[in-house]
């Protein structure tokens, strides 16, 4: 894709990150944060959600889009979850440790933290939220990066439900804390965006308390251009794409103006009437339109290969048009700017638009399915093209894989705010806040381990990013090498991993204990992968030790020297000194990491020393 | 500090000036709502009035009523089934009118047209048998009026009282139906919905006789028509909270179909018959939990009343000392009526020494009757006659299905 000269066109973009909380429990009730097997539920049940007028008096617009079509949603729940994830019991207090966690990660941006906390009840009901709202509170406002970029504010939020398929939910992930931090519309460049991504997701891991692999954070990005609208796109799971999709969203967004301007031009509009075709494709090839109860169709003025344009790879604006329809529960539509197609013929394309009175400039879009769903679909229809000719709407979308994006409703407004009369408001004094212990920056860390230890950068930042970095610190702070230390914790462990050890099982203390019985010179360092492997298989380490590696003595490695030196006599009195490299492998073997090498080295040399 | 709902406000806050609209003062701390939606407690001190609240209009949608459709009336006496939040308190409160509950139930309109009536406003835990009794009167007036349905919203925390004393009160030929909710009207998952159309598709049934309308299981499927004097709230907090004791529930609503079926047990309508209303209630008459180690002066307190309702052990029993209290109440022309905290099951004081004991205390067995349907029954019967004989007789006397296996 060409690179835009995004100054030019006035790029504004922040983000919202929603991260996880490691926190022992759920944000509202006592439930483990634990994600769970979705055949491992033990219970499910089914409820329909619908929208409700907020504290102001009015519905919000995005619930009232989602309320076009009346589904059942389903629940799976789990031993680990309880009444308030099934929405059938008040929720507990917030817990305080989430709330102190989310004040640090404020605290590290230097925000204020608000003096009085009011949980609110933010309306969702898409069904990933059973009580068919998301509670969250502001925690602390006005913050920024030290690249100068703002933070707006910091919300603590519950997690939303798992969605299994289409209307059914996973319940397990319902209500872990969530962080969801805002960005000021202060980013210019898509790398800005990525960068300070980036920056924000180094600054939650390095408070050691938040949820770790995909999904654990989420990232909605906010893009708008000059003549261009604020378009929030949810869900990029990976760093990697977030700068695509804000290029494909400039993209769609200069496209779409492209499509105004010509719009207007060419003086386009929308037909208010709508045309009954059923009767036209009653022998069509195209099995949907041939099954469909109801045909309907609107024709579009002057917006012939406008509907068929495409604005991100992938989509075009017939895509748009086809996301509004789905509101209303149909599959999509079809328009003439790709027909004939989808087995439909060029006579019935074109007898369609004789039939609605289309000219060559006209595009016309035809929905098929049960009568009340297909009037539905067609006034979103009519709604979206008359949308186009203003250009970009405000719209929340989800990203499409590899970086585009599809529409999901529209911007909520303030009216989707509703206090959550359950919980009582928390008070964060001063004192409270200045006491909160703030942790050191990983980038920071890794500056040190470069510094103080005279670790490599490269393995200085996969040690700080590794879930073994605590491990690590306790290590070296008891007195192991930190070369042994990261050796053994990003290498030796992954390698082991790698050949199917179940190294996760390992306990912490018992790793330490075996590094500092190696720097003692007790057990030899060729032993600590046969140890490892033994206490993942549950061994205690004392057991572990004697069964892999049972302690030699010098005089036992000697006596094994001598007999192999014994073996290959011959050998030896050719070769001389030069046989110690070869009789070294063979010993090693023979001594499978009991002793330590530079005994056997220093041994070895002293016997065939004897003999050259 | 003064200030009204809904002005608009600026607050000095964090380096910034936020834009707000103050919602209410909370603990010391002004509420504000921030343009985002979010509300925070800021220092009063900090806020700057920039403009007077925004006079709403009066949503005053009136609800379309289809004269081809069935006459019910509902009643409301307040509850989750038709509240929101108060900005004062921040807490729910019920406040709605019952042409409310019509407009926050779309769907009610197709069922039945309906005329309504305010009775009252309250959390079901401030009821008392007075309200009890003008509720009784106004459902009355609402039959003989041409009502061939009535539907009563109630809190649900006392709901299986009213609909028990409802139920010795009024002899009625047509259905008079108490619904409620669980979670509040003002959240998307609320079951003020489904209750409240399967309480009308009730009210609209073959059914004759008082009955409670409630979820019947966790599940948004159907509504269980519980009998009025055998239902009893067993959950905090589940939709499903209500549950027929003794019995299976009378009847059900499918959802959303709302097709409505009845067993056999439950009492049908009456077209020709008019309903016949008693309202008295002595109000003398308590409710005692008896536990071990509970102090005799417990019941001597109740010296005086005219009715006591004890909610024994197991089949019935008391302690010793108790007994010997309740035997003081007796013989002073007190009531007394043992039920059971088993809640299940009939009482039966011919098998123990201590059930003997009671017998001869002249205490009365009150067969399976929960104890707050006794409680409520014994008002009534104390209310229609002084004999203690006879009031014995009518407690021991299945009256509207409040124990026995059908009518």
């Amino acid at each position: 894709m060409a690179d835009y000269d995004y100054a030019k066109l006035g790029l504004k973009a922040g983000i919202e990150i929603h991260q996880q909380l490691d926190t022992r429990e759920k944000l509202f009730c006592h439930c483990p944060t634990v994600l769970r097997d979705a055949e491992e539920h033990n219970a499910e049940f089914f409820r329909y959600l619908r929208a409700t007028v907020s504290e102001m008096g009015e519905i919000d617009r995005a619930a009232r889009e989602e309320m076009m079509v009346m589904r059942p949603f389903t629940y799976y729940a789990y031993d680990t979850t309880c009444l308030v994830e099934n929405d059938e019991e008040p929720p507990a207090p917030l817990n305080p440790e989430a709330l102190a966690l989310s004040l640090t990660i404020a605290r590290m941006m230097g925000m204020t933290p608000v003096e009085q906390v009011h949980v609110m009840r933010k309306l969702v009901i898409d069904g990933s939220n059973t009580s068919g709202f998301q509670r969250t509170g502001m925690v602390a406002l006005n913050g920024s990066l030290p690249t100068g970029e703002r933070i707006e504010s910091i919300c603590l939020e519950e997690e939303a439900a798992q969605r299994i398929e289409d209307q059914l939910f996973s319940l397990d992930r319902l209500g872990i804390p969530l962080a969801e931090i805002t960005t000021a519309p202060d980013m210019h460049t898509p790398e800005a965006v990525k960068a300070v991504a980036a920056y924000i997701g180094m600054l939650l891991r390095s408070t050691m308390q938040v949820k770790r692999g995909i999904g654990t954070i989420r990232q909605d990005v906010n893009v708008s251009i000059r003549e261009g609208a604020r378009v929030e796109i949810k869900g990029v799971q990976e760093l990697r794409l977030i700068d695509e999709v804000v290029r494909r969203e400039v993209q769609r967004q200069v496209n779409l103006l492209a499509i105004r301007d010509e719009l207007l031009a060419r003086h386009a509009s929308v037909d208010e009437e709508t045309h009954d075709v059923t009767a036209l494709f009653t022998e069509t090839g195209s099995a949907i339109l041939k099954r469909a109860k109801t045909i309907h169709a609107v024709c579009l003025r002057g917006y012939a290969g406008l509907v068929g344009r495409e604005i991100q790879p992938g989509r075009r604006l017939g895509s748009e048009m086809s996301d509004y329809a789905k509101k209303c529960g149909v599959g999509g539509l079809f328009h003439t700017d790709e027909l004939p197609a989808y087995g439909v013929t060029e006579a019935e394309a074109a007898s369609l638009k004789k039939a609605v009175g289309a000219g060559p400039n006209d595009c016309v879009v035809l929905v098929a399915d049960a009568r009340k769903k297909v009037v539905c679909a067609i006034a979103q229809v009519r709604r979206r093209a008359d949308m186009a000719r203003d250009g970009v709407p405000e719209e929340t979308r989800k990203m499409l894989e590899e970086g585009s994006s599809a529409y999901m409703r529209p911007l909520p407004g303030a009216a989707r705010m509703y206090p959550e009369t359950d919980v009582l408001p928390v008070t964060v004094t001063d004192a409270y806040y200045d006491a909160l212990v703030l942790p050191e920056l990983l980038s920071d860390k890794a500056d040190r381990y470069v510094r103080d230890m005279g670790l490599d950068a490269s393995i200085a930042r996969q040690m700080v990013y590794s879930r073994q970095c605590q491990l690590f610190d306790e290590a070296v702070s008891r007195g192991v090498k930190s070369t042994l230390a990261a050796h053994t914790l990003l290498g030796t462990l992954k390698e082991l991993s790698r050949d199917s050890a179940d190294v996760a099982a390992v306990p912490g203390e018992a790793l330490v204990d075996l590094l500092l019985r190696v720097e003692a010179g007790t057990v030899a360092k060729e032993a600590i992968p046969p140890v490892i492997r033994a206490l993942s298989e549950g061994q205690d380490i004392d057991t572990a030790i004697n069964a892999v590696a049972p302690s030699v003595s010098r005089e036992e490695v000697r006596a094994i020297i001598c007999k192999t030196i014994a073996e290959r006599e011959a050998f030896v009195r050719e070769q001389g000194m030069r046989a110690v490299g070869p009789l070294m492998g063979v010993v090693m073997k023979e001594l499978r990491g009991r002793a330590d090498g530079k005994v056997i080295s220093e041994l070895l040399k002293e016997e065939v020393g004897r003999i050259a | 500090m003064m200030m009204e709902s809904g002005t608009r406000v600026t607050c000095r806050y964090a380096g910034t000036d936020q834009t707000a609209t103050y919602i209410t003062d909370r603990d010391g701390m002004a509420v504000i709502k921030l343009n985002s939606g979010y509300n925070i407690g800021v220092d009063p001190a900090c806020l700057t009035v920039v403009a007077l609240p925004e006079r709403a209009e009066a949503v005053g949608v009136t609800v379309e009523q289809d004269p081809s459709l069935p006459q019910l009336s509902i009643i409301s006496t307040g509850g989750t089934i038709a509240s929101r939040v108060d900005y004062r308190t921040g807490a729910v409160t019920s406040q709605f009118t019952a042409d409310d509950i019509m407009r926050a139930i779309p769907g009610l309109a197709d069922i039945a047209q309906f005329r309504s009536e305010v009775l009252a406003s309250i959390l079901s835990e401030n009821m008392t048998p007075a309200i009890w009794q003008t509720l009784a009167k106004s459902i009355f007036t609402e039959i003989k009026n041409g009502a061939e349905g009535v539907i009563v919203t109630h809190g649900t925390d006392t709901m299986a009282y009213s609909a028990a004393a409802v139920s010795f009160m009024l002899d009625t030929p047509v259905p008079v139906v108490f619904v409620g909710s669980q979670r509040s009207a003002d959240r998307p998952s609320s079951d003020n919905v489904m209750n409240g159309l399967a309480s009308a598709a009730a009210a609209t049934s073959d059914l004759g006789e008082v009955a409670v309308v409630m979820h019947a299981s966790t599940n948004d499927d159907a509504c269980a028509i519980h009998r009025g004097t055998r239902v009893r709230k067993m959950h905090t907090s589940r939709r499903d909270a209500f549950q027929s004791i003794g019995q299976a529930p009378i009847g059900t609503v499918a959802y959303p179909s709302l097709d409505v079926s009845l067993t056999k047990d439950a009492v049908r309508r009456r077209p020709e018959t008019e309903p016949v209303l008693s309202p008295k209630l002595e109000e003398k008459v308590g409710l005692s939990t008896f536990y071990p180690g509970m102090h005799p002066d417990l019941i001597r307190a109740f010296e005086g009343y005219r009715g006591l309702v004890v909610s024994g052990t197991g089949l019935g029993h008391t302690s010793a000392p108790v007994i010997e209290a309740l035997r003081s109440l007796t013989d002073a022309g007190t009531v007394v009526v043992m039920t059971s905290q088993c809640l299940s099951g009939r009482v039966c004081d011919r098998v123990y020494d201590t059930g003997r004991d009671l017998l001869a205390a002249g205490v009365v067995e009150g067969d399976e009757m929960l104890p707050e349907v006794a409680y409520v029954k014994l008002m009534w019967v104390l209310g229609q006659t002084t004999d203690t004989e006879e009031a014995a007789r009518l407690m021991t006397t299945s009256l509207r299905g409040e124990f026995g296996r059908c009518l």
